[in-house]
């Protein structure tokens, strides 16, 4: 498509001042630890499972050093302590802990490198689980090929995970590249994973380790039948973001929604608690090939699509320098727009166009992840079924990579299945009649289009500029994203916080680094 | 498809005694269906659709379309004339009656009937985490070119936001002193909702506050009546903006201090 000619200098003093943002927060986030930080490192040593009441393992050691010990330390010093001065195994530790017969705090601390030493072969077997899940994904992709174009992303969400096994396969062969399975209403609030196959929820069911076995074993049957590999999406946020990670890392989900601006707006998460848990959520998907879907759509769902799109290129720009601190690369950073400008604005097509393309010339190598409307979608389910229409040719024209389908039935119910068949329809039916009209078509020098992206783009450079000097948390204390404010010590979370003690270490997250440094 | 070519034998005077739908002719009684049944594509299956169909009372259904969703699932788009009527003089239904004025008209009747600026607390309770609803009604911006109550002068709104469990409203209800309760309620899967909502309201009943409180209740899925039969003051559902709501409890807050 023609371009832009977006200023690349603009384009280079935004991301310098992104870059400052996300810099100034790693000073903070690098000296902290959180309860759900030391629950991962606790999955990824190979502890798994519950006590008979259902609370995780996980969750029992990190209360006991919450309880006897410092958070500040972390699990693996301790843990390292209890194996290297007692003789018994992981597992042997784990059940005496839950039986209240062991304290894993009382043991002699150990140096950062006899730590590691101890733990090293616990981190082997997780880290090479995940490198196998790594390469079957890149074989399936290689055998059937990856599909060019955007690729088509439905929901299931029957609050049962059996039933959404069933619509999970008619999406797919509907013709679906990407399903999510939606998580029940207020799992992000849980500190803790549920465990087990679940058929309960609302709005959804749980994210857990077995309902993400059951359909990655269904969803490569079904993609075996139709010869394509049918990616699979949960959600690492909420309070238990890095432990959902490193649960889709060994089961092989393809795609995480990952983003702490998201919880802290939309779910009161504190801000604190959720930008440590952030990093390592995103070292963990980087190292696991995971594509991250970031929320900046979701600011227009409370914001106006035009007067304040330019919030959602600077949170773009700041969730872009977050993931590459975290070490991954920008083809797997889904950064999230949307179509929700108000139907009745003139000219309102055009500024979706020009949002769009603008996000597609900033952002060339990230698969965008392309929201469609929902603020203004009605029970008129036949206007529903146009603006969706629409949404798809933006989609198409302007080459977004993550193309979440918009329900007819959007303000009516979740998703019958006849609602999904009807929107890759028509997904699939403007993705052939428009399939090269991308590449004919040039935008007007100084067009309405050419003059609205350059407007998003000076706009979210000096709100970058103006949050670069008073750091991301005052932003989000005066409410400069999607209208919404919060505390710095408000919300749900804060509790589980800890500064580092000068023993502290985590032996998995160094490891995971040190080998996404050399693969650079 | 095509033309209808049948002759129209029925009348065609409208009868609100005997109310059908209308297609292209008075009286026709013509609607449009569409459905999924979990069986195969085939004659059978369109045979089926139609024995549905005339089920629902459709004379004559025409399958304009069968679509296979899956090996074992089909749509139909299905087009007939219904044989029921309905007596249209006989309906009634409980909305809410007082007079919609605008923001200005309610800031000024704030002015000549109260001494106070009117306290309205707001959330979306239990488990349901949409702010979508309650945030239209009063957060600055409002939605659709309609302020929310935070912008009206002698209003102060209190948005609490979402998952706000209902003992926790109540706590800050009585803290605040509120005069007005919102409540917001948009997911709706399994009807969580009306449980939530009844147990407000039993909550409120066991502390002797229900009285204290004129309670609201909104969302994609709520009617007026459905929010009497509930325990509520009033229930307003989709295309309902901050000066419908805030039309009603001012009215209703100055007929209460006349009582």
């Amino acid at each position: 498509m023609g371009t832009l000619n977006l200023s690349k200098e603009i384009v280079a003093e935004a991301r310098k001042y992104a870059e400052q943002i996300a810099k100034d927060t790693q000073v903070f986030i690098n000296r902290h630890t959180t309860v759900t930080v030391e629950r991962t490192v606790c999955r990824l040593l190979g502890i798994d499972g519950v006590d008979e009441l259902g609370v995780p393992f996980p969750n029992i050691l990190v209360d006991q050093i919450s309880k006897h010990g410092d958070l500040g330390i972390g699990v693996s010093n301790y843990l390292a302590s209890t194996l290297k001065h007692t003789s018994l195994s992981m597992n042997e530790i784990v059940k005496l802990v839950s039986e209240e017969k062991l304290n894993i705090t009382k043991y002699p601390l150990l140096c950062k490198r006899e730590v590691t030493e101890t733990l090293q072969k616990y981190i082997d077997e997780s880290l090479f689980k995940i490198n196998s899940n790594k390469s079957k994904r890149k074989n399936i992709f290689d055998k059937f090929g990856v599909k060019d174009g955007p690729l088509l992303y439905v929901i299931v969400a029957t609050g049962n995970i059996f039933e959404d096994v069933v619509q999970a396969k008619a999406a797919a062969k509907a013709g679906a590249d990407i399903v999510a399975v939606i998580r029940t209403t207020g799992q992000s609030l849980l500190d803790f994973v549920p465990y087990g196959a679940t058929t309960e929820g609302f709005g959804g069911t749980y994210a857990t380790q077995e309902n993400f076995k059951i359909m990655r074993l269904a969803l490569d049957e079904v993609g075996e039948e139709l010869e394509r590999y049918i990616m699979l999406v949960n959600y690492a946020s909420g309070l238990c973001m890095p432990e959902i990670a490193a649960m889709g890392a060994i089961e092989r989900l393809d795609m995480m929604l990952n983003d702490s601006l998201y919880g802290i707006l939309f779910r009161d998460i504190n801000m604190q608690r959720t930008f440590i848990d952030q990093y390592f959520s995103r070292v963990i998907n980087a190292y696991a090939g995971i594509i991250i879907n970031t929320g900046e759509d979701n600011y227009l769902t409370t914001s106006d699509a035009i007067t304040e799109a330019h919030t959602v290129l600077a949170s773009q720009f700041i969730n872009e320098q977050f993931a590459l601190l975290a070490n991954m690369k920008e083809e797997l950073q889904g950064l999230g727009h949307a179509f929700e400008i108000d139907p009745d604005v003139e000219n309102g097509f055009l500024y979706e166009i020009a949002q769009a393309q603008m996000a597609r010339e900033v952002f060339p190598k990230a698969p965008l992840k392309y929201m469609p409307p929902t603020k203004h979608m009605t029970g008129n389910i036949f206007k529903g079924y146009a603006q969706n229409t629409l949404f798809n040719i933006v989609t198409k024209a302007t080459n977004q990579r993550i193309h979440l389908l918009g329900m007819l039935t959007e303000a009516v119910h979740t998703p019958f299945m006849s609602d999904r068949f009807l929107a890759i329809d028509n997904a699939n039916y403007i993705n052939k009649t428009m399939k090269n009209f991308g590449d004919e078509i040039e935008f007007k020098r100084d067009g309405i289009i050419h003059r609205r992206a350059e407007k998003v783009l000076n706009d979210a450079t000096n709100l970058l500029k103006e949050i670069s000097n008073i750091g991301i948390f005052s932003t989000i204390e005066k409410g400069m994203f999607a209208g919404i404010k919060r505390a710095i010590d408000g919300g749900k979370g804060l509790k589980g916080v800890s500064i580092k003690h000068e023993l502290y270490t985590n032996p998995v997250i160094d490891q995971m680094i040190i080998e996404l440094e050399e693969a650079k | 498809m095509g033309y209808d070519l049948n002759e129209k034998k029925y009348s065609k005077e409208l009868d609100l005694k005997h109310l059908k739908p209308y297609g292209d002719t008075m009286n026709d009684g013509k609607v449009q269906i569409s459905f999924t049944l979990p069986i195969e594509n085939d004659e059978k299956g369109e045979e089926a659709a139609k024995t549905l169909a005339r089920k629902m009372g459709i004379i004559d259904p025409l399958v304009a379309e069968r679509i296979t969703l899956d090996n074992s699932f089909t749509m139909y788009v299905v087009y007939g004339g219904v044989n029921h009527s309905l007596d249209y003089t006989s309906i009634t239904v409980e909305t809410v009656e007082t007079d919609i004025l605008n923001k200005y008209e309610i800031e000024s009747f704030i002015d000549d009937n109260f001494d106070n600026n009117i306290i309205v607390i707001g959330a979306s309770t239990g488990t349901d985490a949409h702010t979508v609803g309650i945030d239209a009604i009063m957060n600055m911006k409002g939605f659709a070119g309609h302020y929310g109550l935070e912008r009206y002068r002698n209003i102060d709104a209190f948005n609490l936001g979402s998952q706000v469990e209902n003992a926790v409203l109540i706590k800050k209800a009585v803290n605040l002193n509120a005069d007005v309760l919102l409540i917001s309620q948009t997911v709706t899967q399994k009807n969580v909702h009306i449980d939530n909502l009844v147990n407000f309201v039993e909550l409120l009943e066991a502390e002797g506050l229900r009285d204290r409180f004129i309670i609201i209740v909104g969302g994609p899925r709520i009617t007026h009546e459905l929010a009497k039969e509930l325990g509520y003051d009033a229930g307003f559902g989709p295309k309902k903006f901050a000066e419908d709501v805030a039309s009603f409890f001012v009215q209703e807050l100055a007929k209460r201090k006349k009582e």
